[in-house]
């Protein structure tokens, strides 16, 4: 239960660190919060000759809100962004999950890309910044390149990311009108990964005119529904309209029963956490047109 | 680059980690967590080494002001920085208001997670001084009680709370 040896680096500044990368030929791994990453060298599932500690690296935790954009440093700890007024007001959505992210003592170190980078299958980030249309900003030998979160996701623990590059900003694109969203899981204790969990982001101001509806757990990445989005974003559902929504409700849930269903699932995928997840798309919509409604 | 590694894969550094107010310095592997460095190296018994990979809380100390697992930290990620232990709460002639309460409320039977639901609730309390029993039961939720006497960890804490905020 002691990690095994490793080199360890502190670099001060990213290009530093990304030479580290560099040098190291692929046996290196980045350390942001430590909160995945150390467990799993306790236990001694993994075996890098080097660490790269990016916590000493400057400039890497930040929110900025520039109109078009939120900007997120990858080493915003997932505390302090749960706190953030800017969040708050800005993307009440990516609050909401935060605060389900294991506990505070784990959310006091890591970090909202070092969830992303470890891209946990049921962990709440990814889910969050596919579901916001979320774009991924990573640093590496030949500058920086921004990938689209529904492109960064490829398997369980698996991204786009190279091996000597960082990832080092989510960016969350505004909406053009009022954004109204949802974010809901089920875990067996209060701070585990969740079996299942689902986020529902819908568009629109008189008339609901858009959404996106993301589901996690019984596949290896989180997954758009696109049947459940074409069924809320196109019912033209009045704001006011309560017996209308709550219809719409119960469509989408038997839709998302056949979308779960006709995902991609993993071989540990119990028809229970389908059934689960069909179970929390519903309760995502229903809850992100309750809010909808309210405001 | 993997010769210097081939035989003693070793790497050390020197750290000056600031534990309940006074500075302990020792040169350690990078690999040691902060857990046994304050354990062994500055000799903060009151740090429990349970599950060792951030599951059951009660290596949880104060780093700047913050609870943190100390078994998925480093001793180096420390240096510099500020550490509070459960010694550093209190001690057996003046006790912590959360640790008279913990006696008051039999919150402890064996003790062993008692250190790390004390600095979980201290990060609570600043956090949220006059907690639900709700909130009381989310933020300890990451520590675990092997004797299952949740009940009177959550009475404790609740009880504390207007002596921690007068205090």
């Amino acid at each position: 239960m002691k990690p095994p040896p490793f080199r360890y680096h502190t670099p001060r500044s990213l290009s530093e660190a990304l030479d580290l990368l560099r040098e190291s030929s692929g046996d290196a791994r980045v350390l942001a919060g430590g909160q995945s990453l150390v467990p799993l060298l306790n236990l001694r599932l993994a075996y890098p000759e080097v660490l790269v500690d990016l916590n000493q690296v400057q400039g890497l935790s930040y929110i900025r809100d520039d109109g078009a954009r939120l900007r997120i440093g990858a080493m915003t700890r997932q505390r302090e962004a749960e706190f953030s007024v800017v969040l708050a007001e800005r993307c009440p959505l990516l609050v909401e999950a935060l605060a389900q992210v294991g506990h505070p003592a784990i959310r006091n170190r890591g970090t909202v890309g070092g969830s992303l980078a470890h891209a946990d299958p049921v962990a709440e980030l990814p889910c969050v910044m596919t579901a916001l249309n979320a774009e991924l900003v990573a640093a590496g030998p030949e500058g920086e390149r921004v990938i689209a979160a529904s492109d960064f996701f490829l398997g369980p623990y698996e991204t786009a990311l190279d091996a000597r590059e960082i990832l080092v900003e989510v960016r969350i694109p505004s909406a053009p009108g009022p954004r109204h969203a949802s974010f809901v899981e089920f875990s067996r204790r209060h701070g585990d990964f969740a079996l299942a969990e689902a986020a529902a982001v819908l568009e629109g101001d008189g008339s609901c005119t858009g959404a996106r509806v993301v589901a996690a757990g019984p596949a290896w990445i989180p997954c758009r529904l696109e049947a459940v989005e074409r069924l809320v974003g196109g019912a033209g559902v009045a704001r006011t309209d309560g017996a209308a929504q709550r219809d719409l409700v119960e469509e989408a849930g038997r839709t998302a029963e056949a979308a779960v269903a006709a995902l991609p699932t993993h071989a540990d995928a119990t028809p229970y956490q389908r059934r689960l997840a069909a179970v929390l798309v519903k309760r995502a919509v229903a809850q992100a047109l309750e809010r909808w409604s309210r405001n | 680059m993997e010769s210097e590694l081939t035989d003693d894969r070793t790497d050390r550094r020197t750290v000056a980690v600031t534990v309940n107010g006074r500075r302990c310095t020792a040169e350690v592997d990078v690999r040691k967590t902060l857990a046994d460095f304050l354990r062994e190296d500055a000799g903060f018994t009151g740090v429990h080494v349970g599950c060792e990979h951030g599951v059951c809380g009660a290596c949880s100390v104060l780093m700047d002001g913050q609870v943190v697992r100390s078994c998925i930290l480093f001793a180096v990620q420390a240096d510099g920085h500020e550490v509070v232990t459960v010694e550093g709460l209190g001690d057996e002639d003046a006790l912590n208001p959360l640790q008279q309460a913990f006696v008051e409320h039999h919150a402890l039977q064996c003790g062993f997670c008692t250190p790390g639901m004390l600095l979980a609730a201290v990060d609570l309390l600043k956090h949220c001084p006059d907690p639900t029993e709700t909130q009381v039961r989310e933020a300890l939720s990451g520590n675990l009680c092997m004797c299952t006497g949740y009940a009177n960890i959550v009475r404790a804490v609740r009880a504390a709370a207007p002596n921690v905020r007068s205090g």
